[in-house]
C-alpha cells in the first residue's frame, strides 16, 4: 500500500491559485444568487451533507430501538414516523441529489469543455426548490411527523391516518421538480454544449451515467408528482379516487408511484456508477474496459428501469399475468448492471492497481453492489418475493446498494474531486481509514439483516419475537461503526480546507478536461474554450503532454 | 459530427401563414367532425373514432404549429421518447388491469 | 446523434464582443442559445406530457369500469360550450402560430395583435370555464363537497339534460361513480386551466415587452419556446374534449 500516483507540486512554493470561482466574489449574495454551476454544487453539498446526518441520526434511533425485542424505546406510532422521516430524507433529499447536485454539477460543464451548465439560473432555482423542500420535510418532523412510510401507500395515507401527510406530499413534490429541472439541465447541456472534438464516444462515462439518470429524472419524475397531487387532494377533498368505498382502486397510486420509484432507484445509482468508472480506470492506470458496453449499459438500465416496477407490487393484488410479466423483465434490467461491473473488473486487470482512499470506496461498491444487485434479482423471481417481500431481506438489499453501493460511490467520488473543488488534498491514512472502518461498519449492520429477512422478521415493526435479538444486536453495534465512519469525513475534509497539502492541477495524474484546468477552476473554467483531440481515459496522451511540459518548463 | 448546412437551413425554417391557415382550417373541420361521431352509434367503434381523430388534430399542431416536420432529428426524438414513455406507462399498467379487473360492470 | 453544430473556433472567451445584446455569455453562438433553449422547453413539455398522463391513466381505468356512470355524468356537460371552447383553443394556437410567424419576420406591430389575440382567446376560453364550473357548483356535481347523485338516479329531476338524452334512472351503487367521473373532469380541466391561466400571465408579459420590440430584432426564441408550451396545452385539450364531453352523445 505504499505506492500512490499521487503527484503534488512542491508544498514550500505550491499556492491555492488567487483567482478561482471562490474567490471571484465575496459576500453571501453573490452564493445565494450565482449563476455559477461549482458555486450551486457547493451549496448542494453543505445542504445534503445537513439532511444526510438528519437522516442518519433518524436511522440512530431505529437501530436503537432495535436492540431489544420489545417496542420499549418509543411509542409503535413514533417509530412508524422514525423510519418514515428516515427513508424519505434519505432518498428525496439525500440519494437523489447526491451525486448528480454536487459532482455532477460541479463537473458535467468541465467535463464536456464548457463555461456553464446550459441554463443556470434554472440550476439555481433547482436549488431553492431544494431547500423549500427540505424545510417542508422540517416543519412535518417539528409539527408532528408523518407515518406512512416513505412509500404513502393508499388507503393507509389517504384515509387512516392523521399524520403530515400533507405536508410531506408537497415536500417531495417541490423536491421532486428540483430532481427534474436538475436532469434537464443535464441533458441539454450535453446534447448542446460539448466542445469542438467533443464526440459522444470521447465523453467520460461519469457524463454518460449522468445522462441516463437525466432521462429517468425528467421522465419519470412527474408521475409521482402526480400521483402525490392525487393524494393530497383525496386527503383534503375525498374525491374517492383511491377510495374503493366510492369505486377508487388504491392499486393505481401504487402503479403510479411506483411507476417513479423504480427508475428512482436507478436515478440514485447510475451516476454513483459513472464515479466508480473514473476512480477505477484512474486507480489502475488503464482505460475503461469495453466503453461502449458501458455508455450503452447505462442507457440500458434507463430505458429497462420503465419497464419494471410492479415488481415493489407482487403481493399487492396485481394479476398472476402482470406478476409472470414484471418478474421476467426484471431479470432483464440486472443484465446491463452486471455487464457494468464485468467491465470494471476486466479494467482492473493487469492494471497498475493503487490503494488510495477513492480506490478504496470503489472496490467497496463493486462487491456490496453486487452483493446488493444479486439478492434484487433473488427478489424480483415473483416466488422469491412473495416469501422474503416486506422482511428485513429487502431491507438488506436496498441498503447494500444504496449505503454500500450508491454511498460508498459518492465518497469515493467526493474524495476523488476533493482536490479539484477546494484546491487542497484531505490527508490520506485516517481517509483510508474511515473507508475501511465504513466498510466494516457496513457489513456488520446489513448483513445480519439477510438473515433476519429469510428467517421472518418483518420490516417496519418496532417489537420483534425475542429469537431475532442476537442479529439485531449485530446489526446496532454495525451501526455506531458505520457512524463513526461517516463522521470522520465531516470531520477531516472540514480540517483540508484550511490544512490540507495544496493539490495542483493534477494530483491524480487522471485523464479528463477537469484534471487539466487549476484547482479550484476559475469561474469560466476554461481561458480558451479546449479542444478534444483525443479519446477518453488515453493515459498515452496524458504521457505525451507530461512529456511536453517537461521540454517546455525545462 | 453535424451537418452544419442542415442545422442552419432547418433551424431558420419560417413556416408562411398559409401553411397554418390550411391546418387551422383542418382542425376546425376535424372538431366538428368528432362531435357529430359521438352522436353516432358505433359500439366499441366510438372511442377508437374519437381517439384516433384526436391524435390526427394533434399531429397537425405539432408538425405544424409546433414545427417538428421542419425540426432537427433531435426533436423529433424527443417528441418520440415522450410518446414512447408515457405508451410505456399506459400498456404496462394496463397488462395489471386488463388480466384483472377489466369492464367490471 | 447529431445535434449542435461543431463550434469551430477556439478564441479566447474574454474580449470577445462580436455577440448580440440577448445572447448569453456561457454561450458561444446565438444560434446555439436559441437551439439549447428550444430542446429545453421540448423536455419541459415532455415532463407535462407524463404528468397529465397520470391523470390520463386514471381516466382509462375508471371509464372502463364504470362506463354507465361516465356515458350519464357526460351529459352533465354541455356540448356547445365544450365545443365552443374547442374552437376558442384551436384559434388561439393559430394566432399563436402566427404571432410567431410575425416575430420571426420582424413584423412588430402583427406580433402584438396576435399576442393580444391569444390572450384575449385564453382568456374567453376560461371564462367559459367559470360558466361551466359555477354550474356544476349549483348542481352539487363537486366531488367531495356534498356531492348529489340525485341526477343520475332520477333523471327526470334535471329537466334540462333529460330533455336531451332521456337517460334512464340509475341503480345507486352505479350512480355513485358518477363523483369519480367528476373528480377527473375537475381534475383534467383544473390542472389544464392551471397551465392556461400560466400561460396568460406569460402571455401579458410577452405583450409588454413585444410593444418595446424586444421580440422583433432577431431574439425571437422566447417567443417560440413559448409557442411550443401554448400548443401543449391545446393538444392536451383536444384530447380532453372528445374523453369528457363525447363519450356518448347517442346514448
Amino acid at each position: 500500500m505504499s505506492s500512490t500516483i499521487v503527484s503534488l507540486p512542491d508544498q514550500s512554493t505550491a499556492r491555492i491559485p488567487k483567482v478561482n470561482f471562490i474567490t471571484k466574489e465575496n459576500g453571501l449574495l453573490s452564493w445565494l444568487l450565482t449563476s455559477d454551476h461549482k458555486r450551486i454544487a457547493i451549496l448542494y453539498l453543505i445542504s445534503i451533507t445537513f439532511f444526510f446526518f438528519i437522516g442518519g441520526a433518524l436511522a440512530g434511533l431505529i437501530r436503537l430501538e432495535l436492540l431489544t425485542p420489545q417496542s420499549d424505546l418509543m411509542a409503535t406510532d413514533t417509530y412508524n414516523k422514525v423510519f418514515t422521516m428516515h427513508g424519505v430524507i434519505m432518498i428525496f433529499l439525500f440519494l437523489v441529489p447526491s451525486v448528480p447536485a454536487t459532482l455532477g454539477n460541479f463537473l458535467i460543464p468541465i467535463m464536456l469543455g464548457a463555461k456553464d451548465l446550459a441554463l443556470p439560473k434554472i440550476n439555481l432555482l433547482s436549488w431553492y426548490l431544494y431547500v423549500v423542500g427540505g424545510i417542508l420535510v422540517i416543519y412535518t418532523m417539528a409539527s408532528g411527523g408523518v407515518d406512512t412510510g416513505w412509500t404513502f401507500t393508499t388507503p393507509l395515507s389517504t384515509h387512516y391516518l392523521n399524520t403530515n401527510v400533507l405536508s410531506t406530499g408537497v415536500a417531495v413534490f417541490i423536491a421532486g421538480f428540483s430532481s427534474i429541472f436538475t436532469g434537464l439541465n443535464f441533458i441539454v447541456t450535453i446534447h448542446k454544449m460539448r466542445a469542438p472534438g467533443m464526440t459522444w464516444f470521447r465523453m467520460p462515462l461519469f457524463v454518460w451515467s449522468h445522462y441516463a439518470a437525466s432521462i429517468l429524472m425528467v421522465l419519470g419524475t412527474p408521475v409521482l408528482a402526480i400521483s402525490l397531487v392525487l393524494v393530497i387532494l383525496e386527503r383534503t377533498m375525498g374525491i374517492g379516487v383511491f377510495d374503493p368505498t366510492k369505486g377508487g382502486d388504491p392499486l393505481l397510486f401504487q402503479h403510479l408511484f411506483w411507476f417513479y420509484s423504480h427508475p428512482a432507484v436507478y436515478i440514485m445509482i447510475l451516476p454513483g456508477m459513472g464515479v466508480v468508472s473514473e476512480t477505477i480506470s484512474t486507480f489502475s492506470r488503464k482505460r475503461v474496459f469495453g466503453y461502449t458496453a458501458v455508455a450503452f449499459s447505462s442507457v440500458a438500465i434507463a430505458v429497462f428501469g420503465f419497464f419494471v416496477w410492479a415488481h415493489h407490487m407482487f403481493i399487492m393484488g396485481i394479476s398472476n399475468y402482470a406478476m409472470l410479466v414484471f418478474s421476467l423483465l426484471t431479470m432483464l434490467v440486472a443484465v446491463p448492471s452486471a455487464i457494468k461491473i464485468f467491465n470494471w473488473t476486466f479494467t482492473l486487470y493487469k492494471g497498475s492497481i493503487t490503494f488510495e482512499t477513492p480506490m478504496l470506496y470503489s472496490f467497496g461498491f463493486m462487491g456490496l453492489f453486487t452483493i446488493g444487485g444479486m439478492t434484487g434479482v433473488f427478489l424480483g423471481a415473483s416466488g422469491t418475493d412473495i416469501h422474503l417481500t416486506e422482511t428485513y431481506f429487502i431491507v438488506a438489499h436496498f441498503h447494500f446498494v444504496m449505503v454500500g453501493g450508491m454511498l460508498m460511490a459518492f465518497l469515493a467520488g467526493i474524495h476523488f474531486w476533493w482536490p479539484k473543488m477546494t484546491g487542497r488534498m484531505y490527508p490520506e491514512k485516517i481517509s483510508q481509514l474511515a473507508a475501511v472502518v465504513t466498510f466494516i461498519g457496513f457489513n456488520l449492520t446489513f448483513f445480519p439483516q439477510f438473515i433476519l429477512g429469510t428467517l421472518g422478521m418483518p420490516r417496519r415493526y418496532a417489537a420483534y419475537p425475542p429469537e431475532f435479538q442476537v442479529l439485531n444486536v449485530f446489526s446496532t453495534a454495525g451501526a455506531t461503526v458505520l457512524g463513526v465512519g461517516y463522521l470522520l469525513p465531516v470531520l477531516y475534509l472540514t480540517w483540508s480546507l484550511k490544512y490540507g497539502k495544496i493539490a495542483g492541477n493534477n494530483p491524480w495524474q487522471a485523464t479528463g478536461l477537469e484534471w487539466q484546468i487549476q484547482s479550484p477552476p476559475l469561474t469560466e473554467n476554461f481561458t480558451t474554450i479546449p479542444i478534444m483531440d483525443h479519446e477518453a481515459y488515453d493515459y498515452e496522451w496524458l504521457e505525451r503532454q507530461k512529456e511536453k511540459e517537461v521540454t517546455h518548463v525545462g | 459530427m453535424t451537418d452544419h448546412h442542415e442545422t442552419e437551413e432547418t433551424q431558420h425554417h419560417v413556416t408562411p401563414p398559409i401553411v397554418y391557415m390550411v391546418i387551422f382550417g383542418c382542425l376546425l373541420v376535424f372538431t366538428a367532425l368528432t362531435v357529430a361521431a359521438s352522436y353516432i352509434e358505433m359500439g366499441l367503434w366510438n372511442p377508437v373514432v374519437a381517439l384516433a381523430i384526436g391524435v390526427v388534430k394533434a399531429t397537425l399542431v405539432v408538425l405544424f404549429f409546433m414545427g417538428v416536420k421542419y425540426s432537427t432529428k433531435l426533436t423529433k426524438l424527443t417528441v418520440a421518447a415522450g410518446l414512447f414513455t408515457f405508451l410505456a406507462l399506459v400498456t404496462m399498467t394496463l397488462s395489471d388491469y386488463i388480466s384483472r379487473a377489466w369492464g367490471r360492470w | 446523434m447529431s445535434d449542435s453544430p461543431a463550434i469551430a473556433h477556439s478564441a479566447p472567451v474574454e474580449g470577445h464582443h462580436e455577440h448580440p445584446s440577448y445572447q448569453r455569455h456561457h454561450f458561444e453562438t446565438y444560434e446555439q442559445q436559441a437551439d439549447t433553449t428550444n430542446f429545453a422547453m421540448w423536455l419541459f413539455l415532455l415532463t407535462e406530457i407524463m404528468f397529465f398522463g397520470g391523470l390520463f391513466m386514471a381516466y382509462l381505468i375508471y371509464r372502463n369500469w364504470y362506463y354507465p356512470a361516465f356515458v350519464a355524468a357526460s351529459h352533465q356537460l354541455s356540448i356547445v360550450w365544450g365545443t365552443c371552447n374547442t374552437a376558442v383553443l384551436i384559434s388561439s394556437s393559430f394566432t399563436m402560430a402566427m404571432g410567431v410567424w410575425c416575430a420571426e419576420t420582424r413584423r412588430r406591430g402583427g406580433l402584438v395583435l396576435c399576442l393580444v389575440l391569444t390572450f384575449l382567446l385564453g382568456l374567453v376560453f376560461l371564462g367559459i370555464k367559470t360558466i361551466e364550473y359555477t354550474e356544476k357548483i349549483e348542481k352539487h356535481h363537486v366531488p367531495g363537497f356534498h356531492y348529489s347523485v340525485q341526477a343520475f338516479t332520477n333523471p327526470a329531476s334535471d329537466p334540462d339534460t333529460y330533455k336531451e338524452y332521456k337517460d334512464k334512472p340509475m341503480p345507486l351503487d352505479m350512480a355513485r361513480h358518477t363523483e369519480i367521473y367528476f373528480f377527473l373532469y375537475f381534475a383534467m380541466t383544473g390542472m389544464h386551466a392551471l397551465h392556461m391561466i400560466i400561460g396568460i400571465a406569460i402571455l401579458g408579459f410577452m405583450i409588454f415587452r413585444a410593444r418595446a420590440g424586444a421580440y422583433t430584432t432577431g431574439h425571437v426564441t422566447f417567443v417560440e419556446n413559448f409557442g411550443l408550451y401554448w400548443h401543449f396545452v391545446d393538444i392536451i385539450w383536444i384530447f380532453l374534449f372528445p374523453l369528457l364531453y363525447l363519450i356518448s352523445r347517442h346514448q
